[in-house]
């Protein structure tokens, strides 16, 4: 991104006598201090892959321990005394389905909404909902589990059918409609960035706005949204407390959405309290930890470099 | 004729109609309502309606959700919920030290986070060149951004808790929610500093001012209140948050006494609204039914509150803002 304020950089002056010695040292150090909290954010990325890294890290040099294992083995069987067993394929398989299912669900749904709020509606009724929006996003994740416990699964066991209420499509419910105001406002931000003229051309052609919106602004702002779609994502499947709540505990490949499962982070919630301080389990954990950093990292670098190549363009 | 007239007619503006057209054509040459015209004002109304379908799907029911807890909670709401303190083990009583656990975090995490990603967003956009080290820094904050915040949990046990020995405490739990919060901070102060008109920033270098002088008395005061819009946001964000703290320094229950307003120490564990809430509706058999409910409506409150606040004054700036 261009930045206006340095490339115009104030002129250098060839006196400036009134100012003390002093006066200059303490700016000096301040302009060092604004400095230093500027690269804080690489500092404390950096600091949170590397403690959550050391903590797992004497888990990965042991001979009894096998990433492959950990990765594609079903079988969690952290606290048995004979048998113990850290693979954590149920989990990711049940991240997965929860994912996308909630992404089935809040693509379409946040995509339209988008186009409604940035295409079809009235200004005053686009301020309406651009502040609905935000205050869906602004509600924390362990209400919506909350609600995920108590309305929606009695809402599922009545009319869906399920056995138990909370499940993979209670939590892909939830996790839908948590991702979809992240969806809708990056969404906006793509539509609103395709240049007027692309709109002007289309409505001089004779395009009604349904042919506009699927024919121009659609692929004209698809890398915008695909961004919009891959931030959902990382939100989805960095939410813990939702679908803790929301998805049942089981450790199980599911058959159905209306199987219970567990996720990553969810196992992670659960057990951490419950594992003793460096022993293996409370490694593995980490590990786990490492495991999502890495995924929400690369699905987060991807939309950046999307939207990264669309400003260029 | 009406046909090429009708095609190239913006779609969705009804054109008064015209008086005669000149005679040379013969026939009545004015614009009419075609077939085709017709289809296409249907369909357009057609997707506008789906359009707005699909975002009232995903309001409408909420709205109703809320109505329903509200209905729910509505028993145990009142002003002694706030102010008592849970009686007999968390099945009845209020909720008064879950809720001064959570503005003691806040508040500290805020202490921390605040001037932290207010110097980084003025670093970003009044210091920051655009080279690679500098796009560097904008990835980190994106990515910190998105890190999951059970990973922020993991981060918080290993440097806050162990690393720094600062044990399981409100220390730790907001440390670990200020650096969560720090890009909330962060991109809304840089949103605020960028709306400040270069031509501000020119005028006070031209009559001799160092770049922090220029800061100091020019670029701050002009974005000052869409800093606070940012320290809003954190506030609702960090208030909300669960699983950060729930391993750094929540804890499930503490004998706090009623009314009691400094009932924690820094070193010590403390309860939170949040963190309540997830232990009354999960953990805890036998409570009495509307209590959860209304403690989720008191943090839904609590966070919709402060975040209408920060729209309101966002509004109110942007209605006498006056370049």
């Amino acid at each position: 991104m261009k930045n206006p304020t340095a490339a115009n950089s104030p002129p250098p002056t060839t006196d400036r006598p009134t100012r003390s010695r002093w006066a200059i040292f303490g700016e000096k150090t301040l302009e060092t201090v604004i400095r230093l909290c500027g690269i804080s954010a690489i500092i404390f990325v950096v600091g949170i892959f590397f403690f959550v890294f050391k903590e797992a890290m004497p888990m990965l040099g042991r001979e009894d321990f096998s990433v492959t294992q950990f990765l594609f083995s079903r079988e969690w069987y952290p606290t048995s005394e004979q048998n113990v067993r850290y693979g954590v394929l149920a989990m990711i398989v049940g991240t997965f389905s929860v994912t996308v299912l909630a992404m089935i669900i809040a693509v379409p749904f946040g995509l339209g909404a988008a186009i409604y709020v940035s295409e079809f509606c009235g200004p005053r009724m686009k301020e309406t909902l651009k502040i609905i929006i935000e205050l869906l996003a602004a509600i924390p994740s362990v209400v919506w589990g909350f609600i995920g416990l108590t309305v929606m699964s009695q809402i599922l066991v009545k009319y869906a059918g399920a056995q138990v209420g909370v499940n993979i499509l209670n939590g892909g419910i939830i996790l839908a409609l948590m991702s979809v105001p992240i969806i809708v406002s990056i969404g906006e931000d793509a539509l609103k960035a395709v240049p007027d003229s692309y709109r002007e051309a289309g409505l001089a052609l004779g395009a009604n706005k349904w042919q506009l919106v699927y024919r121009v602004l659609l692929p004209a702002a698809k890398n915008g949204l695909l961004a919009a779609v891959l931030l959902g994502v990382g939100r989805a499947v960095g939410e813990t407390m939702a679908v803790l709540m929301a998805t049942g505990h089981a450790v199980q490949i599911p058959h159905g959405i209306l199987d219970s499962v567990r996720t990553l982070t969810a196992n992670i919630a659960a057990e951490l309290g419950e594992a003793p301080e460096h022993s293996d389990h409370y490694r593995v954990l980490f590990l786990t930890g490492v495991l999502l950093f890495t995924i929400t990292f690369v699905v987060n670098l991807t939309a950046d470099l999307v939207i990264r190549g669309l400003r260029k363009k | 004729m009406s046909d090429t007239a009708t095609s190239i007619t913006p779609a969705n503006t009804r054109l008064p109609d015209r008086p005669p057209a000149p005679e040379w054509h013969g026939a009545e040459a004015r614009f009419r309502v075609t077939p085709h015209v017709l289809k296409t004002r249907r369909l357009e109304a057609v997707a506008k309606w789906i359009f707005f379908g699909m975002s009232a799907a995903m309001i409408v029911p909420l709205l109703a959700i809320i109505i329903y807890l509200v209905e729910r909670a509505w028993p145990s709401l009142s002003l002694d919920f706030l102010l008592n303190v849970p009686a007999k083990g968390m099945t009845e009583g209020g909720i008064w030290p879950a809720l001064v656990g959570t503005i003691y975090l806040v508040l500290i995490s805020l202490s921390v986070s605040a001037p932290i990603g207010i110097l980084a967003a003025v670093y970003l956009n009044e210091y920051a060149k655009d080279n690679w080290f500098n796009r560097l820094i904008n990835l980190a904050v994106i990515n910190l951004a998105g890190v999951p915040s059970i990973v922020h949990a993991l981060f918080g046990l290993g440097a806050f808790v162990y690393a720094a020995k600062f044990g399981y405490s409100i220390l730790s739990a907001s440390l670990t929610l200020a650096i969560m919060t720090l890009p909330v901070i962060i991109a809304s102060t840089r949103e605020a500093l960028a709306s400040v008109p270069m031509s501000f920033r020119e005028a006070c270098w031209n009559v001799g001012a160092s770049r922090w002088q220029t800061i100091k008395s020019v670029v701050l005061p002009n974005s000052i209140s869409g800093i606070l819009t940012g320290v809003i946001l954190q506030v609702s964000r960090a208030a909300g948050e669960t699983a950060p703290i729930m391993f750094t320094g929540a804890v499930f229950y503490k004998a706090v006494q009623k009314g009691d307003l400094l009932p924690y120490y820094l070193n010590e564990q403390c309860m939170a609204l949040s963190m309540h809430l997830y232990t009354i509706s999960t953990q805890v058999p036998g409570v009495k039914e509307s209590i959860p409910y209304a403690t989720a409506v008191v943090l839904l409150a609590a966070v919709l509150l402060v975040n209408l606040a920060a729209i309101a004054l966002r509004v109110y700036l942007r209605s006498r803002k006056k370049w």
